[in-house]
């Protein structure tokens, strides 16, 4: 283990991927202290417009969640791990995010994992992006940052942002819909495969925005979960946040 | 556990943790469903509010209620009252995920500030629910005579190692069949030396004592900032 791994608060100045990989899987985990616990992915409001009712239709909302704004999401968080301008990319995903209710959830969501970040995978990036934009960048952004700071490269960014795409919506049903948990939990085993090729097609861009500007990330919507996430933040009964 | 219980405010974890008495005091309420957490909320903020300057977070479950009782009340004005959303886990908010607590109560000190207290209120929870030292300096755990009197006997981290026990609703042991000095004795056995309030936080009077509680808790935060 060279020196540079021992001392992650240097913030890998040999550059990305240079970490423990291990680092991924504490920044995937669910009980990774950073907000996202209050957040459905968008399932409590198909819940209540009857759309998720079961671990089949569960199945579909993630799987489209992940080809969609997972992919989205993913290629942000690569490109950011790639040492694209985070500035531009935090356009990128306002511009890519239609509803003024996920753009707000998603820039709260960045500043609370910036916070965690900050202090587990302390970095002069992630301390410059708190300086430019201290009502908070959108997650995607902070989160491809923050794998850079644990020493992660764009690929492993991605598996985190497309992987959080599909957990996010699968814990939530568990608890709106008291759905056994063990079909839950196999509902993200069989779209295993499908997030191992979204995660490559995001690094691909993600390094791709890097050199060529953000513009040339990808930008699939799902119209739907705009909606629904519309109609949801004005609720006044609600379990999540979003 | 609370080891450092002799020490004061040894922990400091939060990133957004200033030298102790630069910022408010940051004291936590918990406690099970309907014991009287946000009324002993209500009654600490009309009893401090003319000496202190003062915000509460409210961790609704699946509402705004707490937070609108404390507005319809006009405890406070609404500016210095926020919500937090849970996601069905108060515990989580203000144990195992602080941050959109820590950034409630930032906002607040941003928005309002400067502050001198902020009230934590969790939402309605069971006994284990507690709450992290990276989120406040001390807590206060609510419990009521009506939600049985073997209460303090069965325990768990909220009766045991809260920094402060408010037994609340005393007036309707009577009616309820609880015994007090049972709970008394449950509660000194489970606490040691650390302080319990029987009371009933809507009589007059009574947050006197949890209101003294927590400005010698402030007096101690304030002197250590100096």
């Amino acid at each position: 283990m060279s020196e540079v791994q021992q001392q992650p608060g240097r913030g890998f100045p040999g550059g990305y991927g240079q970490g423990p990989r291990a680092a991924l899987l504490l920044l995937a985990d669910g009980r990774f202290p950073a907000g996202g616990h209050a957040h459905s992915g968008g399932v409590e409001a198909a819940v209540a417009d009857g759309r998720v009712h079961d671990a089949a239709s569960l199945a579909a909302h993630c799987r489209g969640r992940l080809h969609t704004t997972g992919l989205v999401a993913a290629a942000l968080a690569a490109a950011a791990t790639a040492g694209a301008d985070p500035l531009g990319l935090d356009q990128a995903a306002d511009a890519r995010t239609p509803s003024a209710a996920l753009r707000t959830v998603s820039r709260r969501l960045g500043r609370q994992l910036l916070r965690a970040a900050r202090a587990v995978w302390p970095a002069p990036a992630l301390d410059d992006l708190a300086a430019a934009l201290p009502r908070g960048a959108h997650q995607p952004v902070v989160l491809g940052l923050a794998a850079a700071a644990a020493g992660l490269g764009p690929l492993d960014a991605a598996y985190a942002a497309a992987y959080e795409s599909v957990s996010a919506p699968a814990t939530a049903a568990v608890r709106l819909l008291g759905l056994d948990p063990f079909h839950a939990a196999a509902v993200l085993a069989r779209l295993a495969a499908e997030t191992d090729s979204v995660a490559a097609e995001a690094a691909a861009a993600g390094r791709r925005a890097a050199a060529d500007g953000p513009g040339t990330l990808p930008a699939p919507g799902a119209p739907l979960l705009d909606v629904l996430a519309e109609a949801h933040a004005a609720w006044p009964v609600r379990l999540f946040a979003s | 556990m609370h080891l450092d219980h002799p020490e004061v405010f040894p922990e400091r974890y939060a990133h957004s943790a200033a030298e102790p008495g630069s910022r408010a005091l940051r004291v936590g309420l918990g406690g099970p469903v309907g014991s009287g957490k946000t009324a002993t909320v209500a009654a600490l903020c009309r009893a401090l509010r003319d000496r202190l300057r003062i915000a509460v977070v409210t961790n609704d479950i699946y509402t705004r209620e707490d937070a609108d009782f404390l507005l319809r009340e006009a405890v406070l004005p609404p500016e210095r009252i926020a919500a937090v959303e849970t996601g069905a886990c108060p515990h989580t908010a203000i144990r195992d995920d602080i941050s959109a607590n820590l950034e409630a109560v930032e906002d607040l000190e941003a928005a309002v500030g400067p502050l001198d207290l902020v009230l934590v209120e969790s939402g309605g929870d069971n006994l284990t629910a507690t709450f992290s030292r990276g989120l406040v300096d001390a807590q206060i755990f609510v419990i009521d005579v009506a939600g049985g009197d073997d209460i303090p006997r069965k325990g768990g981290p909220g009766v045991t190692t809260a920094d402060l026990l408010v037994v609340n609703k005393t007036d309707l042991a009577p009616y309820v069949g609880s015994d007090l000095d049972r709970m008394a004795r449950d509660a000194a056995a489970q606490r040691g030396d650390l302080p319990v309030v029987f009371t009933s936080v809507r009589a007059e009077a009574g947050i006197d004592p949890v209101a003294s509680w927590v400005e010698s808790r402030l007096a101690a935060w304030t002197a250590v900032g100096v």
